[in-house]
């Protein structure tokens, strides 16, 4: 009997701490809600409205009537008209597209002529769910024949690019470095304030003439350094265990680590000067690492998500950082392709570094 | 110093919510002196402390911290001023050593002179045997220690110091009161928090909090001087029955027990305040020997307690 009463008098007071912490009481109704609604809603494997390009270099009544098609399947999303196979594949290195469609010119022979195929998919081998998706266009019927038999060689030659062999691990890689690096470095400065906070160093740090933001920036760069060696072990074994390639100028991917990884701390140091206790910058730090992964483009295509969840998808630098590993590393591109991901997170490092640095008042009230 | 005084405070208030922590406080801290603040846990020593370093905005009233207005400029107060929190708050991964060092570097001591301004500080706080050691590790009077040394680095002008003592031993307790009064002869000011009674007996100057206002201040021993009360000390075999006599009884302000003695506050307007004791004891045929004595500091702070709380009834 006297343990029963033990135990429910742990009970009680588990409880009553529980409800006592508003912000975990909170979080324990709002996450599952917000979550469940926004990846529910958000992930879907049956992907649509990928970025498209074609070049039709044949413009005959078939290949226009082949263009409505492909448009009517929803997966594809036209979004530029270009004239040549070469402009294709430059948008593609840029990141700009995930399929480019080449038409050509002698299409409407080829269609006819069952040795050769008629139309080209080229297709972002870098964003693993794409190549499967392409597959499915490959079985697309062309002409009036819609009752036609499937040949071989296909009408529509699909060509991966960037990972011709389709190994998962190159996909994987480049993306899997932004969410490491995004755990990491989000954890390690959303308990750096709050920390001191509950040990009582921030009493004494205060009334020093240290200023908020000498400690905020104090605090985000050793990390940095941290973040950049965490880089290169990760580069390291996807080289010598998974064969993974950087094919473009390794100096423009530790450059967008480095920003990468400063807007992360940053971020992680927003968080600290926003919760009470170490214990809420953990659960603020799950509360962005879901997202993270699910919604970055990491796992599922980015152009498949519902445009409110793309906003979300977009605000965060880990999203940013995806295209550019995945560029840099898979595309060969450079910094230079890809300068609007770039100047996000660097614009994003300063903006959260200011607002901590401004939420950390060096007061009490 | 502005007329010789570090802090010169007027109606300096805070609240939170409904709660007046600090009520309409006037502060005169001298310059070079110690100046003690005692008062219950929660009468607004800490709060108080807090204002004057620029940490907490007052509701209202001002103050003046070595001649900068408060609240206001306290970025410029801030190399001035050194401060030793209630709760140890140096890096307890960290050793004695390199909490030191971090200390020099964040308050710009002179980059040539640290390394001798550190070890000066080692040895005259006796924390020489201690420097490679982690501070989570030391015992409290060492922490104690450290943290005053870490306070007075950069030799500020002012010390706020917020019950100092109140986690360790008597004996670090008296070293450490010994390196105030060093300071202070040194020209230090130093304006410290206590529930001592014995610690507020040492300082040149005296406030007593209750409640977020001050009920009194002035020297310790011209506070002893003007309880306006008589305290009678009472010795009984059976001090409990004696206490329960005289606690309810008409005049009798209040009966505190100390082991077998009793000490009976008896506001001076009486004029025969012993007969008055003797005719209560006998009343309930308590046998006991009185006298009159020199009023405590314990004795000056429930006389003006006590009154306070009148006034609030």
């Amino acid at each position: 009997m006297k343990s029963i009463s033990r135990l429910f008098a742990v009970m009680r007071k588990e409880i009553r701490q529980m409800r006592r912490d508003r912000l975990t009481a909170a979080m324990i109704a709002g996450i599952p809600i917000m979550q469940l609604l926004l990846f529910g809603y958000a992930i879907n494997t049956d992907v649509r409205n990928l970025s498209t390009a074609i070049a039709d270099e044949a413009n005959t009544h078939l290949s226009r009537e082949f263009i409505s098609r492909l448009n009517a399947t929803q997966v594809t999303n036209i979004k530029y008209r270009v004239t040549t196979a070469t402009e294709l594949e430059q948008l593609m290195q840029t990141g700009k597209i995930s399929i480019g469609v080449a038409i050509p010119h002698d299409f409407d022979r080829r269609v006819v002529d069952k040795t050769r195929a008629a139309v080209h998919l080229l297709v972002d081998g870098s964003d693993p769910t794409i190549s499967g998706i392409a597959d499915q266009l490959r079985n697309m019927p062309i002409g009036f024949d819609t009752g036609a038999k499937p040949r071989e060689p296909g009408l529509i030659e699909v060509r991966p690019y960037y990972n011709p062999e389709r190994r998962t691990p190159i996909n994987i890689i480049p993306g899997l470095m932004g969410v490491i690096l995004t755990m990491t470095m989000l954890m390690f400065t959303a308990v750096a304030v709050v920390r001191e906070r509950e040990r009582g160093n921030l009493e004494l740090l205060i009334n020093t003439p240290v200023t908020s933001a000498e400690l905020m920036i104090g605090k985000v760069i050793p990390y940095i350094a941290i973040g950049i060696v965490q880089l290169a072990l990760i580069l390291v074994v996807g080289r010598l265990l998974f064969d993974v390639p950087v094919r473009g100028s390794i100096v423009d991917l530790y450059l967008a680590a480095g920003v990468f990884v400063a807007a992360n701390l940053a971020l992680g140091l927003f968080v600290s000067t926003a919760v009470k206790t170490q214990f809420q910058a953990m659960q603020g730090t799950f509360f962005l690492i879901l997202p993270s992964i699910l919604l970055s483009g990491f796992i599922f295509p980015f152009d498949g998500m519902p445009v409110a969840a793309q906003y979300l998808g977009e605000a965060l630098p880990i999203t940013h950082f995806i295209r550019l590993t995945r560029g840099i590393m898979l595309r060969e591109a450079s910094l230079g392709d890809l300068p609007g991901d770039l100047i996000y997170l660097a614009v994003f490092a300063v903006i959260a570094t200011t607002a901590a640095a401004l939420r950390f008042s060096k007061r009490l009230d | 110093m502005k007329d010789g005084y570090a802090i010169r405070a007027r109606g300096l208030s805070k609240h939170f919510g409904e709660l007046r922590a600090v009520d309409g406080l006037d502060l005169d801290v001298p310059t070079g002196s110690i100046y003690g603040f005692l008062g219950p846990n929660g009468s607004g020593k800490s709060t108080t402390i807090r204002m004057l370093c620029g940490l907490l905005t007052p509701t209202s009233g001002t103050a003046n911290v070595l001649g900068t207005e408060i609240p206001g400029s306290a970025k410029l107060l801030k190399p001035r001023i050194g401060y030793m929190t209630q709760k140890f708050s140096l890096f307890g991964d960290m050793t004695v050593l390199e909490n030191l060092q971090f200390i020099s570097e964040i308050y710009s001591y002179p980059a040539g002179a640290r390394k001798s301004r550190i070890a000066e500080l080692l040895e005259h706080y006796d924390l020489v045997a201690q420097r490679k050691q982690f501070a989570a590790t030391m015992s409290g009077g060492q922490r104690q220690r450290l943290a005053l040394a870490c306070a007075v680095l950069h030799e500020p002008e002012l010390l706020l110091l917020d019950e100092p003592t109140s986690a360790v031993d008597p004996q670090s307790r008296r070293d450490f009161w010994a390196k105030l009064f060093a300071l202070a002869e040194a020209g230090t000011t130093i304006l410290v928090s206590t529930h001592y009674m014995d610690e507020a007996e040492r300082c040149h100057r005296l406030a007593i909090l209750d409640k977020g206002v001050k009920v009194a201040d002035g020297a310790p021993q011209d506070l002893q001087c003007s309880t306006g009360m008589h305290v009678v000390e009472i010795l009984a075999d059976d001090p409990y029955h004696a206490q329960t006599a005289l606690v309810d009884a008409p005049m009798i302000a209040s009966v505190t027990q100390l082991g077998v003695r009793l000490r009976v506050l008896i506001p001076e307007s009486v004029d025969d305040p012993l007969g008055l004791v003797d005719r209560n004891l006998r009343e309930h045929t308590v046998a006991a020997e009185s006298r009159l004595v020199a009023a405590s500091l314990e004795d000056v702070f429930v006389a003006v307690t006590m009154k306070s709380q009148r006034i609030a009834a």
